[in-house]
Order: C-alpha cells, then structure tokens, then sequence
C-alpha cells in the first residue's frame, strides 16, 4: 500500500494496521481535518515546490522495500566510505535492509535499563504495551492544530521512540535511536514522547552523521519531552539529511518545577530545515537550554533556532545558535522569547553567531522578544563573522591546506556545540565538517 | 621606465671569507643559497611596490631588513610567504633551488620557510594545543603521540617563560601584544624551520619581552645552527640582543644598501634620509 496523497481512509487504515485502540485513531482523524484546513506556512522558508499531493504518506516498514544498494546514489555511498561506515551499517542506513542487527549489541544494556524499570521502546510498542502511560501524555506537549505540519504528524505518524524513566532513575549513558535501529526508527512521520519521572535524568541521541537518503521529499516528525519535577532531559539530534528534502520538525518540551531540559540539535543537509525547538518552563526553578547548529550549502536554506516560553517566575534559559552558510547556501535564524506578566526574576541569554564563508551565501536573524515582566535579566547577542582571507593564509602558513584551514576555523566556531555532544558524535561530527570542506573548494 | 639603481645590485653578502670577491662568492651563492631572489619585483594588489631585489640567504646565516614604513618590509615577507595579494611581477625565487613562486603557501612552510606574523589573526573556538598539535602534524609529517606532544609543548612553553594555561586558550583571542609575539615565537620553536622571516617581531613589546623573544630566537639558532634568518624591524634595539651578519637597508622599495651590523648602527644615527630620493 504505497499511495500518493492523504485522505480519511488513507489514516484509517493506518491506524487499523498498528491496531490501535479507537481514542488513537480519532485523535489521527481529527489531526487530518486540521491538517487539511490550515494553509501552508508563508512565513519563513520556501515551501512552494513542496506538493502535499505528491508525498507517500504511509510506506511499507524499510525491510521489506525493495531498494538496491545499486539505486542508492554515489554521493551518498562516497559519504558513507569516507565517515568509515561498515557496509552492512551503510545499507541498512541507505534503505537497502535492516543487516546491521544492533539489537542483539544492545540487548543486555536495554536489560540494565529495564531492570530500573526503564521503558524504552518505538511508539507503536509503547502505545500497545503501555497505552495509560501513552494516553497520558500524548500530544500534551504539541497539540495537532499546533502547526500545519504537527497535524499532519499527528494524523499520519509511525514509527519514533517513547522513553519512560521512572523517579529517581539516572541513566549514565545515552539512550541512542542509532543504536535502537528498526525498520520504523527512521520513518518519515516519527513520534517521539520521552517522559521523565520527578527527579530522574535522561540523556536521549537521535540520528547519526551518515546522510539519510530516501525517496521521499518530506520528513515531518514530532518530538515531546515532559520533564517532571526536579527531573533533567537532554535531546540531542545530530541528522544529515539528503539534500532533496524538506524537513519541517516540531519540537517541544515541558520543564516542571526544577527540571531541567536541553535541546542540542545539529542540522547538517537537506533542501529546507524548518526547526525551532522549544522549552515552556512551567514552573518555577526550570531551566531550559537550546544550542543549535546549522550549515546550510549551495541550494540549501536551514531556518532554525529556538523558542523559549517562560511561564514561571526564578525560571532561567539560554539559547545559542549557530550557522554556517557556504556556496551560496542560506541559513536563518527563528527565535522566540517569551516572558509572561508574573514570571518575574526570569534569566535569560540568547546569542546567535553567523559564519559565512563566501559573498555568495547568506544568514539572516529573526528574533522576537515578548517580555511582559519588568523584573528581568534578559540578554540577546548577536554575531557575524567571515572567514577571512587573512586567517586563511595566517593557517596555510602553518603548513595547513586551504581545506584544513577552513575545517580548522569551522572546528573552532562551533567548538562550543561539540563540547555538548557524545565523544563518539563530537569525533563524527569533526569528519564531516572536514567533508563539508571539501565540498565548497572548487 | 623603471631605471635598475646601482645600489639596487648589490648582493647581501652570505659567507664572510667572500664579502671582499663579489663575483667569486656570487658564483658560490648561487649554487648554496637557501634563498636567493633575482631582480625580484612585487606588487600588491597591481601596485608595485618592490623592485629588482636581490637577496641571497645562505645556510645559518642571520640578516637584518631595515627600513622606514611604507618601505616594502612587510611586503617581501608576505610575498616570500605567498599571499595571495603579493604577485612576484618580475624575476625569480629559489628556495633549496626550487622555485618557490610556483609552491602553494603550505608547501613552502612543509619545505622550511616560517613567517611569524606581525598581526597574528585570531582563530576563535580553536585552543593554541589544538591548532600547534595540526599545524605540527602538517608542517613535520612526524604523528607524534598526544602524550609526546604535550612533553614537548610544555618544554617549549617553560623555554619561552610562557605560563602553560596559555596554551588553552583560543588561538590570538584576547591576547596582549607581547602573548601575541611568543605565541609566533612559539610555533618557530615547535615547527622547526630552516628559514624564518621575523616580521617586527619586536615591535610593541616592552624590554623584558624584548629580551625574552630574543633569547627564544637565539635559543632557536642554538639548536639549529643552519637555521636562517631575516628578521624584519624598523629599529636597531632588538639587534642589540641579536646581532646580524647582515644587514639590508630597504628604502622606497629597493635595496638600497647592505653591510654587517654596523650598518644598523649608523641608521640609528642617521636615519634613512640618504637612502630616501629628495
């Protein structure tokens, strides 16, 4: 059942696929009518040649498909040689089948988890196993008439994470997507709901640096995160998408009393990124963080940022934003801060820096600041930087190529992003700055 | 029509048994020379600002480029370096009898030839560790192990009097002008050259660094006695501390004269008004 286009019996039967229980399967119906009436987004990037009638909306699980390693384009097969990805790994990554079998790697760390009364599972298994827990919180972070594309998410989604730590529970390690690989983890719809019990921590890691190639033109997934009280979440995503698609992300999260919550959220490739990730700190003594990075190339526009939404008074935020822009590329940043009349004492420090790397690229900012309060502590810095020819020789006189030394500044721009990231991620992450670079000299 | 001034030709004398036989040692010279320019010519950016230099460098020899501003000083350092702006427009370049001219910038640093800066840019995010751990890698292809490195950064730093925190921090941000100096001073001391064109790397600095940068260049000529050098400065102080065998004057882009130290001495006095055209 591979059909272009949406419509009710298109969800219908999706639902009715995963058996879900009646209350899922209206919550999709009525997301399709939101989707359907709300027009596209005319702020923002371009969405004109993105056709909502052209789009697979539900495609059979990656195992079954029938793509050829043979079809995957060079581009990304050089990618994956050069980021020293096994083979197996490489097809599974390009849709070619589901070989590399990391649940057996796993498996007994997922029993550790388990044994503290973890559930860490992908959505359809958690809404079947764990419905109360699921009903609970679903969509209460990102109602479906949120924004066009949420609904849309809401109406068609399959696939994504559902992590649940019970109170108290500190998890020393990264739960990765990457390593929880199935075919529906890397859908275009995906859900994903991490729920975090009063006092716990959880360090959540989405995505890797190998591109993701797919047919499909449009990824629209919804993340929510519920941080109860005293309990602290990190969401770091790290994706690099093939550059023919659009990817519109909502992602949102809920910081109780004390609780803490941090987006780390690195996009690399695609044709057009629209993500704003954003914090509503609830109550008082919540922390949110968002850092960001973007490198938007030639053809690509990357309009990202932040919202932070302070509802409480003591509560404190910061936002840093970073983008690259080169060969002609385009990245903007969206950022929203919101203080409301009451939340007072609030701290909060935005800063967006810009990196261009030729006269052919552009960066714009588009920060809104609402603040209602007056007894506030409130700063928002801005930067624009080229990478000048001066700190280009100063490096080529120091042995470096013209390459290594655009890689090295870029290395160093973003150092602060990296600084957050999984040893394993940062290291990625270095690669493909490095290719990156090879990519905008001649 | 630009005329070649007799002053223009004279050679900087490279070995001292020959400074009385110029024709016997340009023979010489041309076969030894570390560097040699013949009636080498530069603009900058198609404005001429050089013109028919002559300048042999020979092994473990160390010369002074003096001048007023606007001389061309910096400019023979940038376009000995390859910048981009800097176009040799007239004569040649050997270095180890190579043309130079036709190596990309990294492949004269990678065959011996160090320019420190006299406004070192900054590279923000990127720690002096990192960026002297890379450009090492790249300058001696030798993949040292980190632990090696740091052995030999930390004797480098203690060598310079340089506090080791300073090698945390971003690479020129924030530094004052005398950090700024022993970080060039530093990466001449990590990466080895045969051939290291000082570009004012005295001036700013107070006495203490003054003695301290000229104690590093020496400690450099120490452990590598064919090391050569040009060292660029508008003042006879630093030579006090370092004495050259040569000294070049540089005046409205020509070579106007070359002689031993005292040569330095008399500018000092003098100034460069004889050289300048009235």
């Amino acid at each position: 059942m591979n059909i272009k286009g949406l419509n009710k019996e298109i969800v219908e039967s999706i639902s009715r696929k995963k058996n879900e229980p009646q209350w899922m399967t209206d919550f999709r119906l009525v997301a399709l009518d939101i989707f359907e009436s709300k027009p596209m987004p005319q702020w923002g990037a371009d969405l004109s040649d993105l056709d909502p009638d052209d789009i697979y909306y539900y495609i059979k699980p990656i195992m079954d498909q029938q793509t050829e390693w043979s079809d995957v384009p060079e581009k990304i097969k050089t990618t994956f040689e050069k980021l020293g990805i096994p083979q197996a790994e490489q097809k599974f990554l390009a849709g070619v089948g589901a070989q590399f079998d990391s649940e057996v790697i796993y498996k007994n760390l997922k029993k550790r988890w388990a044994d503290q009364g973890v559930i860490f599972c992908d959505m359809s298994t958690a809404l079947r196993d764990h419905e109360e827990l699921v009903k609970k919180y679903f969509s209460t972070a990102i109602p479906a008439h949120d924004n066009k594309f949420a609904a849309l998410n809401s109406a068609v989604w399959s696939g994504g994470s559902f992590v649940y730590v019970p109170a108290g529970v500190k998890i020393e390690m990264p739960l990765q997507a990457y390593f929880r690989i199935d075919s529906s983890q890397m859908g275009q719809f995906e859900r994903t709901l991490i729920i975090a019990e009063p006092d716990s921590f959880v360090e959540y890691v989405e995505g890797c640096s190998a591109p993701i190639y797919k047919k499909n033109s449009l990824h629209s997934a919804v993340v929510e995160l519920i941080a109860l009280p005293g309990a602290h979440i990190r969401y770091t995503t790290i994706q690099n998408w093939s550059n023919n698609v659009y990817n519109l992300v909502t992602k949102r999260a809920i910081a109780y009393k004390d609780a803490r919550v941090e987006w780390v959220d690195g996009n690399f490739g695609s044709k057009v990124t629209m993500k704003y990730p954003c914090i509503v700190l609830k109550e008082s003594g919540a922390k949110g963080s968002i850092i960001s990075l973007a490198i938007a190339g030639n053809g690509q526009h990357q309009d990202s940022g932040g919202k932070i939404i302070h509802l409480a008074p003591h509560t404190t935020s910061s936002i840093i934003a970073k983008s690259i822009s080169k060969n002609g590329g385009r990245s903007s940043y969206r950022g929203l801060l919101k203080v409301i009349k009451g939340a007072h004492h609030v701290q909060s420090k935005v800063q967006c820096d810009a990196l261009i790397f030729d006269d052919i690229s552009r960066t714009d900012t588009y920060p809104t600041i609402d603040v209602k309060e007056d007894q506030v502590d409130i700063g928002h810095e801005a930067s624009v930087s080229k990478v000048s020819d001066e700190q280009l020789f100063y490096l080529q006189s120091r042995g470096f190529t013209e390459q290594s030394a655009r890689a090295l500044i870029v290395n160093g721009f973003i150092d602060a992003f990296v600084q957050l990231l999984p040893m394993e991620y940062a290291v990625e992450i270095n690669r493909l700055i490095a290719m990156e670079m090879e990519d905008s000299i001649g | 029509m630009r005329k070649k001034s007799p002053r223009g030709q004279i050679i900087a004398h490279g070995a001292k048994n020959s400074i009385n036989n110029p024709s016997c040692y340009t023979e010489y010279m041309e076969k030894h020379a570390l560097l040699s320019l013949n009636n080498v010519s530069v603009s900058v950016l198609d404005k001429p600002v050089l013109y028919d230099i002559d300048l042999k460098i020979n092994n473990g020899t160390s010369h002074a480029v003096m001048g007023p501003n606007g001389s061309g000083k910096s400019t023979l350092a940038y376009a000995l370096a390859g910048h981009p702006n800097y176009t040799i427009t007239a004569g040649s370049i050997l270095f180890h009898g190579n043309d130079l001219v036709a190596m990309p910038i990294h492949e004269r640093v990678r065959n011996g030839l160090f320019l420190s800066f006299q406004h070192p840019v900054e590279i923000p995010g990127v720690s002096v560790a990192s960026f002297l751990k890379e450009a090492y890698v790249a300058v001696t292809g030798n993949h040292i192990s980190p632990v090696e490195f740091h052995d030999l950064l930390h004797k480098r730093c203690a060598q310079l009097k340089i506090d080791e925190s300073f090698t945390a921090r971003a690479v020129n941000v924030g530094f004052s002008g005398g950090e700024k100096k022993r970080l060039e001073l530093l990466q001449l001391l990590m990466l080895q050259p045969k051939l290291a064109i000082l570009d004012e790397i005295d001036s700013g600095l107070d006495i203490d660094s003054l003695k301290i940068v000229a104690a590093g260049i020496e400690l450099a000529r120490q452990e590598n006695p064919d090391l050569s050098i040009i060292l660029i400065t508008h003042y006879q102080r630093i030579l006090d501390y370092l004495v050259p065998d040569y000294v070049h004057v540089l005046c409205e882009g020509r070579m106007q004269h070359s002689g031993n130290a005292m040569v330095a001495h008399m500018l000092e006095a003098k100034g460069y008004n004889e050289y300048k055209r009235p």
